[in-house]
C-alpha cells in the first residue's frame, strides 16, 4: 500500500480551449500555457499572462481603466434600458435575461460610454462588456454608440470603440439589426467631419458588430489571438462540411487577409493609440484640471462608481 | 403534393389535383363547368388561407422558389435594362445584379440579390442561392458610385438568406463590405428607394437595403437572424424554428410598427410567385409615387431625412429615465 494517495486529479495542461475569463478565487490557470497566476499578478498585468502573453477577457470598466489617464473617466447615458420592444420569449423571458444581467454586471446594457483623457488627448472611448448577454448590440447598445459619435463630432474628439460582442441581440430582432446602419451612418458623419475614429477588436468581436462599426475604423487595431468574423465558426463549418484550419478567423489571420492594420499587445495598446491619434491631430486638452463633463466622474478602483451631478 | 404549393396549402393541393384528373378527360362543357367551379373554390380558399398566414408560413412564402426575383420586376417594369459586372477588385459575384435602365422613361440604377428564382438547379447554383460574398456588395457599391456621380436614383431589390457563410467570404472581408456599404449608402447623394420583395437576410441584406424609403412586399420578412438559426442557438432546437418566427416578429406589419419600413407592398392574394404579372404591376404603383416623392427632395434634405430616419430606430425599444 502506498503511504500516500493521490485524492486529488493532478494538474493536467490540459490545451483544451477554455473561455477566458479571469475566474474568482485567489489564483487561475493560463489556458495559454498552463501556468498558474496570481489574480492580483494578472490583474496588475492588465489580465495577461505573464509567461505567455495570453490575453484574458477583461470587462468595459477594466478596459477604460486601462485607457484613461489615472484611471478616471465620465460616463455617459449609463441608465439607458432595453423595454423588450419584440416582447421577446424564448426558454425564457428575454425581460429575465435582462434582468440577471444588470444584476450581475452592474451595467443597464452591453456598452460603457465614457469621455475623458488619454495621455492628455481629450477622446470618447465606447467599451463592450462581454458579460452583459454576450456583448450584443441591441437599441441600447446602438443608441448609446452614436450618442458617443454625436457627441465626438459635436466637440471635435476622437472616438475609440472597442468591441467585445457576438453580434446583434437577435431578441430586439431586426430592431437590433437596424443598429447596424445607424451606428454606421453616424460613422459617416464622423468620417466626414476628418475627425478621427479607431475601431479596437478583442476576443470575441463577431457577427452584425464586425460588420459594421468594428471594421470602419481609420484604424482597425486587434489584439492578439482574438476571434473575429462576421459569420460564426459553426455555421461556416456547416456551410463547407469540413473542418476549419487553425487560426482561421483570428487576428493574425486578418492581418494577413488586409482586414486588421495591427495587432497590438493589450500592455501597448493605450500607447498605441496615443501615437495614431496624434498623427490624426487629435487635440491635447487644456491644461486646466476639474472635470469637463457633468454626468457621472468614474474613478477606477474606487468600490462604488463615484457620482457627479 | 405539386411543387408549387406550400404545406399550409394541401386543400389548394388537392383541388388542383381533381383539376389535373378532370382535364385529362376529353372535353366537355359540363366537364369545364365543373373546372372553372374548382378554379373559383381555390380562389377562396387561398384568400381565406392568406388572410391569415402565421409568422412562419410567411417565411415559406417569402422563399418560395418561383417568388419572382430582381429581374422578374426588372424585365416587367423597366426598359433598356443594361447588366454591369465585377467590383474591378476580384470577381463578379451573381448573387447580386447591377445595372442601369428606364423607369417610366428616366435612368436609374438597380443593385438586387438573385437567388436564382424560378430557375433549375443550375440557376441557383449560378446565384449561389443569393448568398452574396464581399465582391457582390462592393460591385452593388460601384454601381451605385456611379448612380451618385451622375445624379441617378437607385433601386435596390433586397432577397437573400444571409451574406455567404464560407471561407473565402472571411478571407476576402465580408465584414468590412457590409459595413463599408452601410457606412457608404447612409451618405450617398441620390435618390435610394429599397424594396425588400423576398427574405431580408440580415447583415447580407443590409448591406445593399440603406436609403430614404424602404418598400417591404406583403408576405417578404425581414431578419435579424433565420427562425433556424435563432431556434437553434436559443432553443438549442431548429426544430423550434416556427416559434422563433413568431417571436422574431420579422412580418411586414410588425417592421412597419416599428417604424422600420415604410411602407407595405400589397401581393396578389396567394403570394407574388402565383401572378408575377399582377405582381409587378402592383409594385410599380408604389415604386412609381415613392420614386417621385424622394426625387423631389432637394439633396441636402433628403440626406438628413435619411440620417434621421435610421437615427430613430430603436427607439421604440428605449426606456430613458
Amino acid at each position: 500500500m502506498a503511504w500516500f494517495k493521490k485524492t486529488k486529479k493532478p494538474l493536467a495542461s490540459s490545451t483544451a480551449e477554455k473561455p477566458s475569463r479571469v475566474p474568482e478565487g485567489l489564483m487561475v490557470k493560463c489556458p495559454g500555457c498552463g501556468q498558474v497566476i496570481y489574480n492580483k499578478d494578472l490583474e496588475k498585468n492588465l489580465a495577461v499572462c505573464p509567461k505567455c502573453a495570453h490575453h484574458f477577457r477583461i470587462g468595459a470598466a477594466e478596459r477604460l481603466a486601462s485607457l484613461f489617464d489615472a484611471g478616471r473617466w465620465t460616463e455617459h447615458f449609463p441608465d439607458l434600458t432595453s423595454n423588450d420592444p419584440l416582447k421577446f420569449t424564448d426558454t425564457k423571458p428575454y425581460r429575465d435575461r435582462l434582468r440577471s444581467s444588470i444584476k450581475s454586471t452592474g451595467l443597464k446594457d452591453a456598452v460603457i460610454i465614457a469621455t475623458g483623457r488619454l495621455d492628455g488627448l481629450d477622446v470618447v472611448i465606447a467599451a463592450m462588456e462581454y458579460s452583459f448577454i454576450g456583448g450584443s448590440m441591441g437599441v441600447v447598445v446602438g443608441e448609446k454608440i452614436t450618442r458617443a459619435i454625436e457627441i465626438a463630432v459635436d466637440r471635435r474628439q476622437p472616438v475609440i470603440i472597442v468591441s467585445c460582442s457576438g453580434g446583434a441581440r437577435m431578441m430586439e430582432g431586426a430592431l437590433s439589426l437596424m443598429q447596424m446602419a445607424k451606428v454606421s451612418a453616424a460613422l459617416a458623419r464622423l468620417d466626414r467631419a476628418k475627425l478621427p475614429y479607431i475601431s479596437v477588436l478583442t476576443d470575441p468581436t463577431t457577427g452584425g458588430v464586425t460588420a459594421s462599426f468594428a471594421m470602419l475604423g481609420d484604424l482597425n487595431i486587434a489584439e492578439p489571438k482574438a476571434l473575429i468574423g462576421f459569420a460564426g465558426p459553426r455555421v461556416i463549418e456547416q456551410t463547407i462540411r469540413q473542418k476549419l484550419p487553425e487560426g482561421f478567423q483570428r487576428s493574425e489571420f486578418l492581418v494577413d487577409h488586409g482586414m486588421i492594420d495591427l495587432v497590438i499587445d493589450r500592455r501597448e495598446l493605450k500607447a498605441a493609440l496615443a501615437r495614431a491619434l496624434r498623427f490624426m491631430r487629435a487635440q491635447p486638452a487644456p491644461v486646466e484640471a476639474g472635470t469637463p463633463d457633468a454626468e457621472i466622474l468614474v474613478v477606477a478602483g474606487a468600490v462604488e462608481p463615484e457620482r457627479q451631478n | 403534393m405539386p411543387s408549387d404549393t406550400l404545406e399550409f396549402e394541401e386543400p389548394i393541393a388537392v383541388l388542383l389535383k381533381e383539376i389535373e384528373a378532370l382535364s385529362m378527360m376529353p372535353q366537355t362543357d359540363q366537364r369545364q363547368q365543373s373546372i372553372d367551379g374548382l378554379y373559383r373554390r381555390i380562389e377562396s380558399i387561398r384568400g381565406e388561407i392568406y388572410k391569415h398566414l402565421t409568422p412562419w408560413q410567411r417565411v415559406l412564402v417569402a422563399r418560395h422558389s418561383n417568388r419572382p426575383s430582381v429581374l422578374d420586376y426588372v424585365n416587367r417594369l423597366f426598359t433598356e435594362f443594361t447588366e454591369i459586372a465585377g467590383d474591378r477588385r476580384f470577381a463578379d459575384d451573381h448573387a447580386i445584379v447591377a445595372g442601369f435602365a428606364r423607369y417610366k422613361d428616366e435612368p436609374v440604377l438597380i443593385v438586387g440579390h438573385h437567388k436564382g428564382s424560378g430557375g433549375d438547379t443550375k440557376q441557383k447554383v449560378f446565384r449561389n442561392f443569393g448568398y452574396a460574398k464581399p465582391e457582390g456588395y462592393r460591385k452593388a457599391l460601384r454601381a451605385m458610385k456611379l448612380a451618385e456621380k451622375f445624379q441617378r436614383p437607385v433601386i435596390a431589390f433586397i432577397d437573400t438568406p444571409a451574406a455567404y457563410p464560407g471561407v473565402e467570404s472571411e478571407e476576402r472581408g465580408i465584414s468590412e463590405a457590409i459595413a463599408f456599404n452601410l457606412r457608404e449608402m447612409a451618405a450617398l447623394d441620390t435618390p435610394i428607394v429599397v424594396v425588400v420583395h423576398g427574405e431580408g437576410g440580415s447583415g447580407g441584406a443590409l448591406g445593399i437595403a440603406i436609403g430614404d424609403r424602404i418598400l417591404m412586399h406583403e408576405f417578404s420578412i425581414y431578419s435579424v437572424i433565420p427562425p433556424e438559426g435563432c431556434a437553434a442557438i436559443l432553443w438549442r432546437d431548429s426544430a423550434r424554428k416556427v416559434e422563433a418566427a413568431k417571436a422574431l416578429k420579422l412580418t411586414a406589419p410588425d417592421l412597419l410598427g416599428f417604424g422600420i419600413i415604410d411602407e407595405i407592398v400589397p401581393e396578389p392574394i396567394g403570394g407574388a410567385h402565383t401572378n408575377h404579372e399582377l405582381a409587378a404591376a402592383l409594385l410599380d404603383t408604389a415604386l412609381e409615387r415613392t420614386l417621385a416623392s424622394v426625387s423631389a427632395m432637394d439633396p441636402v434634405t433628403r440626406l438628413e431625412t435619411r440620417y434621421q430616419k435610421f437615427r430613430a430606430m430603436g427607439s421604440v425599444g428605449i426606456t430613458e429615465p
